[in-house]
């Protein structure tokens, strides 16, 4: 069944703050993974690990860049998640 | 009906290590890549690195290390009848860097061979080794891990300048009353080859398909921390239950030193309790392949001497993708001769 944008970022909103340390109200759609929030190359493989747990996804290696930001993170898995 | 030998059980009986000259800050490495000691310190926890002077080759390297382990296992070179040595960085294709070490040594009949298995090959030295004093074909087996990764580090590269770096470690291995090396958990992910690659070939450049004159090392970052800290880690786990052995019974966890963020990771999947030592020489040693291993344990006993006759957990891991480890009773505390 289809994950909804919504349930997926409350994920991703915690995953980063377990993973990073970044609270998670400060995780929204549009902030960048690097830029906005510092989570580095490693974390954010940690944060993808973490969600395909979570979500019982795949995402695969050379998808990960693409995930620039939270919301890029969140619409890819509710994609896959279809 | 064929007669065959029966051997001992094995232990490491010493390991000898050696640092090159140079020391290496990030200060020196930054310019060229657009970067800032802090970024290194964060992503890999190094703050310096070794690398060979100009008259340091690896053999030089191999030798010093190899000598200085005989001598703490209190042997004559001669004792030696079989000489491992793990290397991606010896860039002769044949004869091997082991019989030229061998030679040097003074112990040419000794059998002698060298292993490609990148930052895993001390490990697969040990397993071989361990597994040739058990069944009787060996006695007394050097292993040595070298490199001189400095001369296949491509400076401007951002991924991979600040992280090779050389030198080379060697251990030991003889007969035993008591089991103090456990099971080898080997294997490979060699759909994932590409992750680390020295590129381009001797072939390519040979022939001229490439305008490189010399190989260089590149690594996709991403990839092996993913692998190393969620595959390999699972490998931990196993090498633990094949010794029959649990994590709070371990006094130190001596993983390849590929990244402070992959061990500390690695550690946290294992189970790895806070009261084990866990070896992080990579901070003033860089990542040194197949000599990282002998090279951690080494300065970890120095600075740890109450840790010889330690159970330890050793894991390598690298370019193949290839693993393997075992968990070890570490050397016991060097001979020293009454002056």
């Amino acid at each position: 069944m289809a994950l909804s944008q919504a349930e997926v970022l409350v994920g991703i909103k915690e995953i980063v703050e377990e993973v990073a340390g970044i609270p998670a109200a400060s995780v929204e759609m549009d902030k960048n993974f690097t830029d906005d929030l510092d989570v580095d190359s490693l974390s954010m493989v940690e944060v993808v690990v973490a969600a395909e747990e979570r979500f019982g996804i795949k995402i695969p290696d050379d998808q990960v860049s693409e995930l620039a930001t939270v919301g890029d993170a969140v619409n890819f898995i509710v994609k896959v998640s279809a | 009906m064929i007669k065959v030998r029966t051997g001992t059980f094995s232990r490491i009986l010493s390991v000898g290590a050696y640092q090159p000259s140079r020391l290496v800050l990030n200060s020196e490495i930054v310019d060229r890549i657009d970067s800032s000691d802090e970024w290194i310190r964060q992503r890999t926890g190094i703050e310096s690195r070794r690398y060979a002077g100009e008259d340091e080759s690896i053999l030089d390297m191999a030798e010093a290390a190899c000598r200085q382990a005989v001598e703490r296992a209190n042997l004559s070179m001669s004792d030696i009848d079989t000489v491992i040595l793990a290397t991606i960085s010896f860039p002769d294709q044949t004869p091997s860097a082991a019989t030229a070490l061998i030679a040097r040594l003074g112990n040419p009949k000794a059998a002698a061979f060298d292993i490609s298995a990148a930052c895993a090959g001390f490990c697969y030295g040990v397993g071989m080794a361990s597994d040739f004093i058990r069944s009787g074909t060996s006695r007394h087996v050097l292993v040595v891990g070298v490199e001189k990764l400095s001369d296949f580090t491509d400076p401007d590269d951002r991924a991979t300048a600040f992280i090779f770096a050389d030198g080379a470690g060697a251990v030991v291995i003889g007969p035993s009353e008591e089991p103090e090396i456990g099971p080898t958990v080997w294997g490979s992910d060699a759909d994932s080859r590409d992750a680390i690659l020295m590129e381009p070939s001797w072939r390519e450049i040979g022939s001229g398909a490439s305008d490189a004159n010399w190989p260089t090392l590149t690594q996709q970052g991403q990839t092996v921390f993913r692998w190393a800290v969620f595959s390999v880690s699972k490998v931990g786990k196993e090498i633990l239950e094949a010794s029959g052995v649990t994590a709070d019974q371990l006094d130190a966890f001596i993983p390849h030193q590929a990244n402070v963020r992959i061990i500390e990771s690695m550690a946290r999947e294992i189970g790895i309790p806070e009261k084990v030592f866990i070896a992080e020489d990579i901070r003033t040693a860089g990542n040194t392949s197949a000599a990282s291993i002998p090279l951690a344990m080494a300065s970890l006993l120095e600075e740890h001497p109450q840790l010889h006759g330690g159970l330890a957990l050793l894991i390598g891991y690298d370019a193949g993708l290839v693993y393997a480890g075992q968990v070890v009773k570490l050397p016991p505390a060097p001979f020293k001769a009454l002056a």
